[in-house]
């Protein structure tokens, strides 16, 4: 019976004019329970919105991957209530919050993948340990995957790749990091006479390596800040970018100031859903993110450049800021989700992943990003209703919008005839972004794809596009559309 | 008071120069207070910041000529009237280049010394203005700042006044030369060159409002505690007669011993400043503009300047563009010239085939560029990525694999004819039609190489110089059948290999080689007639050549050395004649070959510094003892007669058409041969010197030993009539 159902929806889904007989013909009761994605005659919420350059972007003989709900643990600055934790325990805090939000059965889940940056070497793949400590079945794979800033959006299309393929159903995706403790080694001279030591056999040959030894071996090797192929820091990169693009401090400032204010608005109304409390061992129960702090312009003005000084733009207080902090989402496969009984929240549509030069457009991955993955999809910037973009700086964020909108750099770095377009800003992160609300490199992804399901659902939006950069020179984008109500 | 600071900036697009479009050079401002038109310079008033711009019309650098010079001062003096204007930035609006020194068509110009005293007094009055300005200057460098073009920026430092070394922008500012490094940017709002002006412009402004509210300290800041402590320390030293005595007489060593008394400028840079420290600034001044004029009016300077415009000239294609741009390059050999060949490309972007017969040779090929590449990084001229990168455009392989796809083959086998026809042949076979066939050979004439080629019209040479990525030369040959198109492709790959290029025609020993071989014939004359290799060594340094004679044997390789007196003998016959090949042949026999088997005339140990004498070599040259002949072997005429052989064979060659021009035969001496360049190569040597003194001299020595030294034609023809130069 299901399997006709299926075949029934994707046949109705891209035949419009088969809407009548389908409508005509459809029993009652199927109308109710299915799915009928986007057929349904305009939404109401929709009317006033210009009319989409397409109803819906089911394909043929395509699964429908669908988000049921997604969670985070509070976004916090680093050093502070999670301090003493693992990554794994923050991730697991994700996992259990997940589990407990859709109460979806352990055993159900055939998958979980989720998304880091700075690994911590005894947990390297951090998935597992994760999901092991959350009650998960020990018969359910996870593995850890990692592409800097866009790690956790890896590991949700590694999902969506999964399903679509018909591998999976049901696979959890997510992402953590925790930059509270960082893995910091001894050199490697160190490391070397180390291991040789452990394979010296006789005293000689210990007392040989050991006279080796000298001060400078104990100096330690901290985790790389700067990109591996150009030794430029991240921000180092940004302000050069800023500067490239003639963005001023005040503007970043300005931009770093709406991002704090929306987030606190978004805070106080209660409308950063995701959030799930956290009981930390032997602290209290964290319950929101504690890096939303909106200050005046006077005072942001009075910040010292914090990367090319003393005349750069980029500060502490237009950059986003070092983060603890995990999110996962529960992904399925659309007709699996309606079996179970889910009403889900969104569909995760067309993805792109970009690369660019890692020096001087390190940051540029949204403008790479977007323009592709509105094309394949099919829609225009006027179709999206709903923009989420990492903001990693104001001056990135306000370099990419600026790119997105010039023809020159279209034309001249991008091969396109004419620029994409900028978002609209009252359609753009306006409950807050990573400035704001904090940047944990590997959980990153996830918040911004709830984020803009829960902005559809709540603004009755159809279609919503994630964007986001990432060391290496890479960026990412995605459709995300509204699950009819 | 000394308001003056540099704001430089890190160019790194060099290669991007001639891409700029003009466009965006002149600009007006809205709110100039000065709108009349100069040529050189221009300034706007932003707020109450002066900008001027330097850039000379029609021309790819700035330099500092006598209309630069008036023009500034003019500028300045609105400047500095003004009400308005409470600070000024200096800025190019050229894409990396600030100034590049002083204008030499200028100096050539000058056929007085007081000429150009008075030249430099202008500059310096210039200079002076800009030290002593009530109102903040800020030199916005972009790109290359070269002598008078620094100091109008900064205080030259000691080590750089003399060396005239280059010096990459982050050790600028740690040298204190500068005060802020602005990063080039990548692409915005406009194209990166033009936006990176712009910014370096916004930067200075904000940096000169900063000074003339005083808001920033001009002083430099002292990073360190013990820099501190040591500049402190090192001013009180100075303030003592006698320290200063010694520390004067100190440097002086070391610059005679550098130089060896053959460039007179840095002894008198040394006199300026003792002048200006023990009799105060304006003796300094006057003492430094009198010497500037003296120096001006060298030969030194003459033969150096006149190698500068020559190098430049060598450095452009004249041939046009080839047809095809060469992309994947194989060359054939992993020895020492063909991974050389290999390392100056693959760091240029050029994929490149790297083949050999065996894993073994192979593999020292690629240790070789990678040992190359891996020093720069040591260096900090390259990041270990970057050379990763370069690392990865090589492929080692024993086979033909890829070479259907290649763009240019460049053989460097073993210098052996009948190898070298296996190669091409075999090549041949494999190579697509448009591919160029170069044969990198001292000594093997490119048409019996070509003689067994399917399209000689291809078939061209590349004469690299060991150790390929220092020396700067590139010989290249043609037959009478290889095509325009082939020269321009080899001059293209030369030239992006970096490469300063002459272009000969095909005959034995091209032009350099064929050059050196009667030297060399001389050299081991001069040993067997009894003076030691470092006598020998000893009278050659200090005639000008960077490399002893002897020494230059052991360097090239004495079975290369015989190979080629052998060959070129054969062809030439009496008028190589001179040393006897015994020696080199007896040398071969015990197996000193030279620096690469550890022993020649010299003993060569891993991490000896100074090298002793092979003994061995002694009883070689006893039983070969030639009389020596007392009226030509004085120490000067030893000289003379290697530079007189080597001199006449050069202007041979102008004179049979293997040379082109006279320019290629001295860069292609100097830069491929060390020959002194002091004296700026054999043909402005015969300028400078007087070709009526050469020939004289090779008559002397024609009496005593022959043919070897019989002037040839051309040059007797200058001597002769004494207005024919070969530099007008």
């Amino acid at each position: 019976m299901w399997t006709i159902f299926k075949v029934f929806i994707e046949f109705v889904n891209n035949t419009a004019s088969v809407l009548c007989f389908c409508v005509f013909f459809c029993p009652r009761g199927m109308w109710d329970r299915s799915s009928l994605t986007g057929i349904q005659p305009a939404p109401p919420a929709l009317e006033a919105v210009q009319a989409k350059s397409k109803q819906t972007l089911a394909k043929p003989n395509m699964r429908n991957i669908v988000v049921v709900d997604g969670v985070r643990t509070p976004f916090l600055l680093s050093g502070t209530s999670y301090k003493d934790l693992m990554p794994h325990d923050l991730a697991r805090a994700a996992l259990s919050g997940l589990l407990h939000r859709t109460s979806v059965p352990k055993d159900v889940v055939d998958y979980i993948i989720f998304g880091t940056v700075i690994q911590e070497v005894k947990t390297s793949n951090v998935a597992r340990e994760a999901a092991l400590g959350a009650g998960f079945s020990d018969r359910t794979p996870a593995h850890t995957v990692t592409m800097a800033c866009i790690s956790s959006n890896q590991a949700m299309t590694t999902a969506v790749g999964l399903i679509a393929s018909g591998q999976c159903d049901v696979v959890v995706a997510g992402g953590v990091e925790l930059m509270s403790d960082v893995p910091i080694r001894h050199s490697r001279k160190m490391r070397k006479m180390m291991l040789d030591l452990s394979k010296a056999k006789t005293l000689g040959q210990r007392l040989s390596l050991i006279s080796q030894f000298r001060l400078n071996f104990l100096s330690p090797e901290l985790p790389a800040v700067a990109e591996f192929s150009t030794n430029e820091t991240m921000g180092h990169s940004a302000d050069r970018l800023a500067a490239a693009f003639a963005i001023s401090r005040l503007e970043q400032d300005e931009y770093a100031l709406r991002s704090h204010s929306l987030a606190k608005k978004a805070q106080g109304e209660g409308l950063l859903s995701d959030v799930v409390p956290f009981k930390v061992p032997g602290k209290d129960t964290v319950t929101q993110d504690n890096g939303i702090r909106p200050s005046s312009l006077e005072q942001m003005a009075k910040l010292k450049p914090a990367f090319i000084k003393p005349y750069g733009t980029v500060t502490a207080a237009n950059s986003s800021f070092l983060t603890d902090g995990a999110s996962a989402v529960l992904i399925l496969a659309e007709e699996k989700a309606l079996a179970m009984g889910y009403k889900p929240k969104a569909y995760l549509r067309d993805f792109v992943y970009v690369s660019q030069d890692p020096k001087d457009q390190l940051l540029l991955g949204p403008t790479y990003a977007t323009p592709k993955v509105l094309e394949k999809a099919g829609l225009t910037m006027n179709d999206i209703d709903a923009f989420e973009f990492h903001e990693a700086f104001s001056g990135q964020i306000l370099a990419n919008l600026k790119a997105m909108d010039s023809d020159w750099f279209a034309q001249n770095y991008m091969g396109r005839k004419a620029k994409v377009g900028s978002p609209p800003l009252e359609k753009f992160n306006i409950w807050g972004g990573s400035l704001s609300l904090g940047h944990p490199f590997g959980a990153t992804g996830c918040r911004l794809v709830m984020a803009t399901a829960n902005r559809l659902q709540k603004e009755g939006g159809q279609y919503g596009l994630v964007a986001a950069c990432a060391a290496g020179g890479q960026g990412h984008a995605m459709i995300v559309e509204a699950y009819p109500k | 008071m000394v308001a003056s600071r540099a704001v430089g900036s890190l160019s790194r697009f060099t290669a991007s120069r001639m891409l700029r479009c003009p466009g965006y050079i002149c600009r007006s401002f809205t709110r100039s207070s000065a709108l009349l038109t100069r040529t050189h310079i221009n300034y706007g008033v932003k707020g109450d910041v002066a900008v001027i711009r330097i850039n000379s019309p029609n021309s790819k650098v700035n330099t500092l000529g006598q209309e630069v010079h008036s023009e500034f001062i003019e500028v300045m003096n609105e400047v500095w009237s003004s009400n308005q204007i409470r600070s000024a930035v200096l800025i190019s609006s050229k894409p990396g280049c600030f100034i590049a020194g002083a204008d030499l068509n200028m100096l050539t110009a000058c056929t007085t010394s007081q000429e150009v005293t008075q030249i430099s007094q202008e500059a310096q009055r210039m200079f002076e203005k800009v030290e002593k300005s009530t109102k903040p200057i800020v030199a916005a460098i972009n790109g290359s700042c070269l002598g008078g073009g620094l100091e109008v920026g900064v205080p030259a430092a000691f080590d750089m006044m003399l060396t005239g070394r280059g010096i990459r922008a982050d050790r600028a500012k740690k040298m204190g030369l500068v005060d802020q490094l602005v990063e080039p940017l990548g692409p915005g709002i406009k194209p990166p060159e033009e936006r990176t002006i712009e910014y370096l412009e916004e930067v200075a402004i904000t940096f000169a409002k900063g000074l003339a509210d005083k808001k920033i300290s001009p002083k430099r800041d002292k990073g360190l505690v013990e820099t501190f402590y040591l500049t402190e320390l090192t001013s009180y030293a100075m303030s003592i007669p006698f320290v200063r005595q010694q520390i004067y007489k100190k440097v002086e060593e070391k610059v005679r011993k550098q130089t060896k008394g053959l460039y007179p400028a840095p002894l008198k840079i040394i006199d300026v400043v003792k002048t200006g420290i023990e009799q105060g600034s304006d003796a300094g001044y006057l003492s430094e503009s009198q010497k500037f004029g003296e120096l001006a009016m060298t030969k030194e300077s003459k033969a150096l300047m006149g190698l500068y415009r020559g190098q430049t000239l060598c450095k452009k294609n004249k041939f046009g563009a080839p047809q095809k741009e060469v992309k994947q390059l194989a060359i054939l050999g992993a020895g020492l010239m063909g991974a050389g060949i290999a390392q100056v490309s693959v760091d240029k972007g050029l994929q490149t085939i790297l083949k050999d017969a065996t894993l073994a040779a192979l593999g020292r090929g690629q240790q070789q560029v990678f040992r190359g590449l891996n020093d720069k990084v040591k260096k900090k001229a390259l990041t270990s990525f970057e050379r990763d990168t370069f690392f990865s455009n090589l492929t080692g392989q024993l086979d033909y694999q890829g070479f259907e796809k290649a763009d240019m083959v460049i053989e460097a086998v073993f210098e052996d004819l009948s190898l070298k026809h296996k190669v091409l042949k075999e090549v041949e076979a494999v190579i697509p039609d448009h591919c160029v066939f170069a044969s990198n050979t001292s000594a093997l004439p490119i048409n019996e190489i070509a003689a067994v080629s399917k399209r000689p019209e291809k078939v061209i040479g590349m004469h690299y110089f060991s150790p390929v990525d220092k020396m700067q030369l590139l010989e290249i040959i043609t037959t009478q059948k290889t095509s325009k198109d082939t020269t321009a492709s080899a001059v293209e790959v030369g030239l992006k290999q970096g490469k300063v290029i002459i272009v000969v025609k095909d005959g034995p020993g091209f032009y350099t080689t064929r050059c050196l071989a009667p030297m060399m014939s001389e050299v081991i004359r001069i040993l067997q007639e009894g003076v030691g290799p470092k006598k020998l060594d000893s009278l050659t340094t200090s005639f000008g050549f960077p490399v002893g004679a002897a020494t230059l044997v052991d360097e090239v390789g004495v079975d290369v050395a015989k190979h080629v007196a052998e060959n070129l003998g054969n062809v030439f016959g009496e008028r190589f004649a001179g040393g006897s090949l015994e020696v080199l042949k007896g040398m071969i026999s015990k197996g000193f070959l030279g620096r690469k088997s550890g022993k020649g005339f010299y003993i060569y140990q891993e991490g000896v510094k100074n090298k002793n004498l092979n003994s061995d070599v002694d009883s070689i040259l006893a039983s070969l003892k030639m009389p020596s002949q007392p009226d030509v072997s004085s120490d000067e005429d030893i000289q003379y007669r290697l530079v007189t052989r080597f001199v006449n064979e050069a202007v041979l060659c102008l004179q049979e058409g293997v040379l082109a021009t006279p320019t290629e035969g001295d860069i292609g001496a100097v830069f491929g041969l060390g020959f002194p360049p002091s004296l700026g190569g054999p043909f402005r040597f015969v300028d400078l010197y007087g070709a009526q003194k050469i020939v004289d001299r090779l008559r002397k020595y024609e009496a005593a030993y022959g043919k070897q030294f019989t002037p040839c034609q051309l040059l007797v023809d200058h001597a002769s009539s004494p207005n024919k130069k070969f530099y007008q």
